[in-house]
């Protein structure tokens, strides 16, 4: 049995009208994604990776082609796309609890209900003392795990994650890479993850979709064949390091 | 919060009004029966007008009765200016339709201050307290309108899209996100608003009006009675101040997932 595809982007064009005239982010873009598949985009800023990421969230539309999900039309934002912003956007006014409570309850899901629910994904991110803690209690990789976990509270299919990673510390990017790892490999999650980091996409993803600016395009895709847990000092590993910054060009990512 | 600004006030605090108590003992000290009277004499008289002592004089006493008519003057207005101004804050910072349509009539009127409209409220609504609590309402409306437009106004886009992903209809968008994210806007400018209302009474109370602590100031300049002029002013101090600090506690309960507003990081 083959399954259908979880995700189709189809002959995707974007154009922006500003000051100076019109501006295409991206050109004929076509991506497919397999129900569990972990996908990394990586390109150099403009390439029109996080714009993708955004009109696939439904947060913008597309000027030309065709996004469907489980083959329905994407027509603007939805809980069964669950965005991780780089920036967490949780609410400041909520707790912990009340965060990853907050999808289910706008959903109609009923007070006990969504209790449990919060309770369950709070235990899963290891956040149980920090429970009733609000956001600026946290620490920024607290704020993303509770991040992570709102959108898993909510039923998310497809995780669209937004360079998640990118303003944490080294020590604390490497616990949510693995962290991440673990649960998508533990949940069947799809997972379309945007970073500027080589590193970081052939640690992470089953496949690297390489995206140039100017305009914005996909450029290549390597599949990423290695058994996980991944060591980033193997020869396999830095071979595949070596390919990708190659694509990237002389000035691609610092990962 | 770790700045020290922001803890709570201790030693520091009294340090200023101290030293203004010291300077204006010591400007006053070797006049006792010169026109500015010394802050012994108004501590007092301070006395005096509370009942404490009993001097038998026409202001012996009388301070609590126009606390009372001052304090309900400034609630009563406040009330009035936080039924009108919170809704149409929300609904000019939230509905494009009616900010079009009223911005430029409040731009205009917001220049011209309280104490150019008190002459008309006079004529309007006649002597008494009906005028001075009409200006009240008048002098806390601008703060609380415009603090809870931009309350409204400053809601980040990146929580309207996360509320959006997660299943948020429009609709629903104004009570679950607009609003809560709204609130510390809200409560500044009903404490700036509730700040204002203690100066407007005073103005209000100057002139038509029998009771208060401003029409107690103006009696008392009648009579060249300074000390009870500066035993006034003390009192109106006292209690915007106590005011200031019940709303604090207030907003630290209300709002302490807010840095801003007490809340522990």
């Amino acid at each position: 049995m083959t399954s259908r595809p979880i995700l189709e982007v189809a002959a995707l064009h974007k154009r922006f009208a500003t000051a100076g005239g019109e501006v295409e982010a991206l050109r004929n873009v076509g991506l497919t994604m397999r129900r569990g598949e972990f996908v990394c985009l990586i390109g150099a800023s403009g390439c029109g990776k996080s714009t993708l990421l955004r009109i696939i969230g439904g947060f913008e539309t597309a000027s030309e082609g065709r996004i469907t999900m489980d083959g329905a039309p994407v027509v603007g934002p939805g809980p069964e796309r669950g965005m991780v912003f780089q920036d967490y956007g949780l609410f400041p006014w909520l707790s912990v609890r009340e965060n990853i409570a907050f999808g289910p309850a706008a959903r109609g899901i009923g007070r006990v209900k969504r209790g449990e629910i919060a309770e369950r994904f709070i235990a899963m991110i290891g956040l149980t003392r920090f429970a009733d803690a609000y956001p600026h209690q946290l620490s920024g990789g607290m704020k993303q795990r509770v991040a992570i976990a709102r959108v898993l509270a909510n039923d998310a299919a497809l995780i669209l994650m937004d360079e998640p990673f990118g303003a944490l510390d080294a020590m604390t990017r490497e616990h949510l890479q693995s962290e991440l790892l673990s649960l998508w490999a533990s949940s069947g999650l799809s997972v379309i993850f945007v970073t500027h980091a080589i590193e970081e996409a052939i640690l992470l993803a089953d496949r690297i979709v390489v995206m140039s600016p100017g305009p914005g395009r996909i450029t290549a895709e390597i599949a990423v064949d290695l058994a996980r847990p991944r060591d980033i000092t193997s020869a396999p590993f830095n071979a595949l390091r070596r390919e990708v910054s190659a694509l990237l060009g002389a000035h691609g990512g610092n990962g | 919060m770790a700045a020290p600004s922001s803890g709570p006030p201790g030693a520091i605090a009294a340090l200023v009004p101290l030293g203004l108590l010291a300077f204006w003992w010591a400007a006053t000290r070797n006049a006792p029966d010169g026109l500015i009277p010394q802050p012994q004499q108004v501590a007092s008289e301070l006395l005096d007008l509370a009942g404490i002592t009993h001097s038998g004089d026409a202001f012996n006493g009388v301070l609590w009765a126009n606390l009372l008519a001052s304090a309900s003057r400034v609630f009563a207005g406040f009330a009035v200016s936080a039924l009108l101004g919170l809704p149409l804050g929300l609904m000019i910072g939230q509905i494009g339709l009616v900010r079009r349509l009223l911005d430029s009539t409040l731009q205009l009127l917001r220049p011209v201050p309280v104490t150019a409209w008190q002459p008309l409220f006079l004529i309007l609504f006649g002597l008494g307290s009906q005028s001075a609590m009409l200006l009240v309402a008048l002098g806390c409306f601008y703060p609380i309108l415009l603090n809870t437009i931009l309350g409204v106004r400053s809601v980040e886009p990146r929580l309207l899209e996360a509320a959006a992903m997660l299943g948020v209809s429009r609709p629903a968008m104004f009570p679950k996100v607009v609003l809560p994210s709204a609130m510390p806007g809200i409560f500044t400018g009903l404490r700036l608003g509730l700040g204002f209302a203690w100066v407007v009474i005073v103005v209000g109370e100057m002139s038509g009006i029998r009771t208060g602590l401003g029409a107690m100031i103006m009696d008392a300049r009648e009579e060249s009675r300074t000390d009870v002029v500066i035993g006034g002013m003390i009192a109106i101090g006292l209690a915007g101040f106590v005011c200031d600090i019940a709303v604090q506690a207030i907003g630290r309960r209300l709002l302490r997932w807010s840095p801003q507003h007490g809340g522990k990081a």
